[in-house]
């Protein structure tokens, strides 16, 4: 999958849970939101690119949330 | 069944609920107050005659033959303008009436020409019915002055007007005014002189008639008749069914000589549309049987080969081959389906069973992703069911009406029709819209109270403002939000809401709009009685689409505006099938009923159901198969019904993405432009080929009946059991209402849902279980279907799209349908309808046009950083300065070729609305439209040498 893409769909994901004043929370909702919405193979690369680039250009919500995924 | 017309009652039924008890000629009736004595006699079976009245139009009293007499009043008053009283006695027949009604019956006929042999109403005419009815066995006049010689006008594609025909009756002029609310039609001249006139004494086709056929339904003569019965005579059966065109879902009787349709009359019975149409509906269904229709299978390797006809068992064995070589290639997960909102019920809860439980995956979508996805998911989180909240006859006790991000009138006509009925009855109106549609001042009797214009890609700062005001000012309605909703999300909300940078004064500076107008607006909103919401894509086609729907949603929470007749929130949804489309489990998250494929109950179920392992991990989205596919793991395709390569956004992309599959399957009527790129070709049948349902945007389940055979033999269901038969995961349906018996046992929404009851009822509103047997026309009365039964706030912070206006891309361009055109218009452009709409133009505010030396009708190039295409210009000032404005209904077009990648957050929704360009006069195609027009017309010679050598 393209990184870019999947980058700033984290991201975009993250700016709508950025409104909650709670940052676990949020990061919980990012997570959970990937969870639900994204093919494995989506998850994979996000997580296989955090893991290999500390997720340069993810917020840091986005990062957050995707050091949870496994 | 026969072609029985359908009763007449002469006048509208009374909503009186008290009582009248009356006697006419002798028998005795208790019909509401208010009846008229036309309907009250009508109703016990006394047809007393008339030619002005209809029970589609309020009495006019102008034919003078439905008189009657009534015990000790004074002469013969008209029935159908004289409300029954208690007691009252009534006579219909007699001598002195006969005389009368002979009289006037004389005189109407002694101006009409006398050839009903010939006349193409014979038969079918109420002039003739009633000069039979009164006995008229002579005309002693001899009028010097007539209007025999009238010149027909034939100007429209589907009816004509012949004056010579007509008696005046002003039926159509009051059907215009009153059904459709265009008020296209007018009485001209006085006493002898008086004619119908369109608009200023114009050619209908020049007026501002809409052809919604209202005239020529409410017409008693052949005066407008319709030119399909004038060539071909009147029908001999009719079927009842339901429009295959927007989401409305209007209710039709398609009139039949054989297995050919005459014409398609709207169901007065109907419960979606109460027997009114629009251009689409009643007149553009010649697409059915259009000559570009395919109707033999057709295969070929590569796209750049000719196609070749071949029997549909070599396509479907083919077409399943290749699908399991490419799993065995690239793994189970390399292939999938995407359906069609077009589809019925049943054909895209085949499709995504034939995906989840034949093919392995949940790699499955429909269109709705592209529309209305948002609204599934913000819908889903605040109030637990991802559908509008009433019945379109909700809006006639609505106070205030707020359309954000929609166009009725040209995207939903009939229940437009409905809604401007109700603004002309004296509700209040809001428009929030960056351009002025018809509503805001340019539709008769009907204007807005407050147009909120809008910068694209700022609805979510809006719909802060307007919460903000509601919660500052204290508007709220809290004993609905303490009752009904989550008290701690409301807590949240109302104190993230009452930030400063929500008030009007702060967000002008983003939306363009006004603070004093959105406080007014708020205001009218939350304080003026019953405010209902309709929305349109223009919410959910945005980065923030969804975010947008849970504003909506908290805004109507906060204010009680839920839960009862008059109120609600109600998505306009774009095609026929959005709602059921995605009540069937056609996202790839998402089994029927909106349960997600993770919760292993439900997985379970139908597991057990379909007797085969399902998985619980989300499929790939339609946008994510493109990336997946230019990746190389995603190789096939089974595409059902679906233009993909014409209506996705970012279109290049999207063609790259189907050239590097090894195996697309499209099935369609046509070979529309993804048919271009595709292997397989399966013909598909028309909605008036097959059995099914359709749901429409207040969830209205609806019939949709076989009217004749599948021109290529198989109904679209029949074609996807074939292929899951093919895959090896047999499917053994012989009738579509058992696939709907299927999913009225899995799905507690539809738990009450058969054949047998939607036969019975014309239509249901789901949820239809046993707490509602007979459906739901307004949900949430008691409780919101979330778990714990509270609606739930959410905080919506506005953030600003990705597309940002630059010097070198300094306007915002945005999308929309127009009324006589359908989506990328594979069934409107092989119609009539294109006289009224021939091309995509590019709207452009006179100032932008100004400064770039550009003129109405110039060729414009439009540059976005997505790519490029070429329109002609259509000056206007519906436009605001520095946002300009098309349709995408042609595919020459290229709309999509300028729309960029962006997309909502939660859905990937794309984001048409919004997209940054530069618009310059030009005066060639763009490099884009070359190279498609070459593409296109290559693949038309390889279709031509298959048909021809295949």
């Amino acid at each position: 999958m393209h990184i870019e893409r999947l980058i700033k769909m984290a991201n975009d994901i993250s700016d709508f849970f950025n409104a909650e004043t709670d940052k676990d929370v949020a990061a919980e909702g990012v997570k959970n939101h990937i969870l639900m919405a994204w093919e494995p193979r989506m998850r994979t690369a996000i997580i296989t690119y955090h893991r290999e680039n500390g997720g340069e250009g993810l917020t840091d919500l986005a990062k957050a949330a995707i050091a949870q995924l496994k | 069944m026969p072609i029985n017309k359908e009763p007449d009652f002469g006048t509208p039924a009374s909503t009186a609920t008290g009582h009248v008890s009356l006697e006419i000629d002798g028998f005795k009736v208790t019909v509401p107050a208010g009846t008229s004595i036309l309907r009250a006699a009508a109703s016990i079976g006394i047809d007393i005659p008339k030619l002005c009245a209809t029970d589609s139009l309020e009495p006019f009293g102008s034919c003078r033959l439905c008189l009657v007499q009534i015990e000790g009043g004074r002469g013969m008053p008209a029935s159908c303008t004289t409300p029954v009283a208690e007691g009252q006695k009534v006579t219909t027949q007699n001598p002195r009436l006969a005389e009368v009604r002979r009289g006037v019956m004389e005189l109407y006929i002694s101006d009409h020409p006398l050839d009903c042999l010939t006349c193409s109403a014979n038969g079918d005419c109420e002039l003739q019915d009633m000069a039979g009815a009164v006995g008229l066995r002579q005309v002693r006049y001899n009028p010097v002055a007539t209007h025999l010689a009238a010149v027909k006008d034939e100007s429209n594609p589907y009816f004509t007007f012949d004056p010579s025909k007509c008696i005046v009756c002003s039926r159509c002029v009051r059907a215009c005014e009153e059904t459709q609310g265009t008020f296209a039609l007018t009485m001209d001249g006085r006493g002898f002189d008086s004619k119908v006139s369109p608009s200023q004494n114009q050619a209908f086709m020049d007026s501002e008639c809409v052809s919604c056929g209202a005239c020529v339904q409410a017409c008693p003569t052949a005066t407008l008749m319709e030119k399909s019965v004038i060539d071909h005579g009147t029908p001999e059966h009719s079927i009842v069914t339901t429009c295959a065109y927007c989401g409305v879902g209007c209710s039709f009787r398609a009139e039949m000589k054989g297995e050919q349709v005459i014409r398609m009359v709207p169901a007065k019975d109907g419960k979606a549309n109460h027997g009114h149409s629009c251009v689409k509906g009643r007149f553009a269904f010649g697409y059915a049987t259009h000559k570009d229709r395919i109707t033999q299978p057709m295969i070929r390797a590569s796209i750049k080969d000719p196609w070749k006809e071949v029997s549909w068992e070599q396509a479907i064995n083919h077409a399943a081959s290749e699908l399991k070589r490419i799993q065995a290639k690239y793994g189970k997960d390399a292939i999938g389906g995407i359906t069609s909102s077009r589809c019925t019920n049943e054909e895209t809860y085949l499709v995504q069973k034939l995906v989840r439980a034949g093919f392995g995956s949940n790699n499955v979508d429909t269109c709705a992703r592209v529309c209305h996805s948002p609204t599934g998911y913000g819908l889903k989180q605040t109030f637990g069911e991802s559908s509008g909240t009433q019945d379109f006859d909700s809006v006639m006790q609505a106070d205030v009406i707020l359309v954000i991000g929609a166009n009725p009138t040209d995207g939903h006509p009939v229940f437009g029709s409905q809604m401007k009925r109700r603004l002309r009855q004296g509700a209040q109106l809001i428009v929030v819209d960056p351009r002025e549609i018809d509503l805001v001042k340019n539709s008769p009797h009907v204007k807005a109270d407050y147009h909120l214009k809008l910068r694209p890609g700022t609805n979510v700062a809006l719909i802060n403002a307007l919460g903000h005001v509601v919660v500052a000012e204290n508007l709220l309605d809290e004993a609905f939000v303490n009752g009904r909703c989550d008290t701690a999300s409301f807590n949240k909300w109302k104190t993230f809401i009452a930030d400063p940078r929500h008030a009007p004064e702060s967000t002008e500076a983003i939306t363009g709009v006004p603070a004093a107008l959105i406080r007014a607006a708020a205001k009218c909103y939350a304080t003026a009685g019953n405010g209902a919401i309709y929305y349109g894509l223009g919410v959910t086609e945005h980065s923030q689409g969804s975010t947008m729907v849970i504003g909506i949603a908290n805004l109507a929470m906060a204010t009680g505006n839920l839960g009862r007749i008059g109120v609600g929130v109600n998505p306009l949804r774009g095609q026929n099938n959005v709602q059921g489309s995605c009540d069937m489990g056609s996202f790839p998250h998402e089994f029927p009923g909106y349960r997600h494929v993770s919760d292993p109950e439900t997985r379970q179920l139908f597991e057990s159901a379909w007797q085969a392992p399902l998985s619980g991990e989300p499929g790939l989205r339609i946008p994510n198969m493109f990336e997946a596919a230019l990746d190389g793991s995603f190789m096939g395709l089974y595409c059902e019904g679906e233009d993909i390569a014409q209506s996705d956004p970012d279109i290049k992309h999207v063609h790259a993405a189907l050239r590097a599959m090894e195996c697309v399957i499209v099935q369609d009527l046509f070979l529309n432009e993804t048919a271009k790129f595709a292997h397989v070709f399966l013909p598909g049948s028309s909605f008036l080929e097959k059995d099914g349902t359709f749901t429409n945007a207040e969830r209205r389940i609806s019939p949709v009946r076989k009217v004749m055979k599948p021109l290529a033999g198989y109904q679209d269901w029949e074609v996807t059991q074939l292929l899951s038969h093919a895959m090896g995961y047999p499917m053994d349906y012989s009738h579509p209402s058992q696939i709907m018996d299927e999913i009225a046992r899995l799905t507690p929404t539809f738990a009450g849902v058969s054949y047998e009851k939607i036969d019975r009822l014309g239509s249901i509103q789901w949820p239809c279980n046993d707490d509602s047997p007979e459906g739901t026309p307004v949900m949430h009365t008691q409780a919101f279907m979330r778990d714990n039964g509270k609606g739930l706030f959410m905080l919506t912070e506005y953030v600003a799209s990705h597309e940002k206006i630059t010097p070198m891309f300094p306007l915002i361009l945005t999308t929309g349908r127009i009324l006589s055109q359908y989506n990328v218009g594979a069934q409107t452009r092989r119609t009539a309808n294109v006289a009224w709409h021939g091309e995509d133009r590019l709207e452009i505010h006179p100032h932008d046009a100004e400064d770039r030396g550009i003129k109405n009708d110039d060729w414009v190039g439009i540059k976005s950083r997505a790519g490029e295409t070429v329109l002609r210009a259509l000056i206007t000032d519906r436009m605001q300065p520095g946002v300009v404005y098309t349709t995408f209904h042609f595919p020459e077009s290229g709309a999509n070729v300028i729309t960029t990648d962006n997309s909502d957050w939660a859905t990937n929704c794309p984001e048409y609305k919004v997209t940054a360009v530069q618009v310059t006069k030009v005066s060639q195609h763009s490099q884009w439209q070359e190279d498609y027009l070459a593409f296109s017309e290559q693949q038309l010679e390889l279709l031509e040498q298959g048909l021809t050598h295949g």
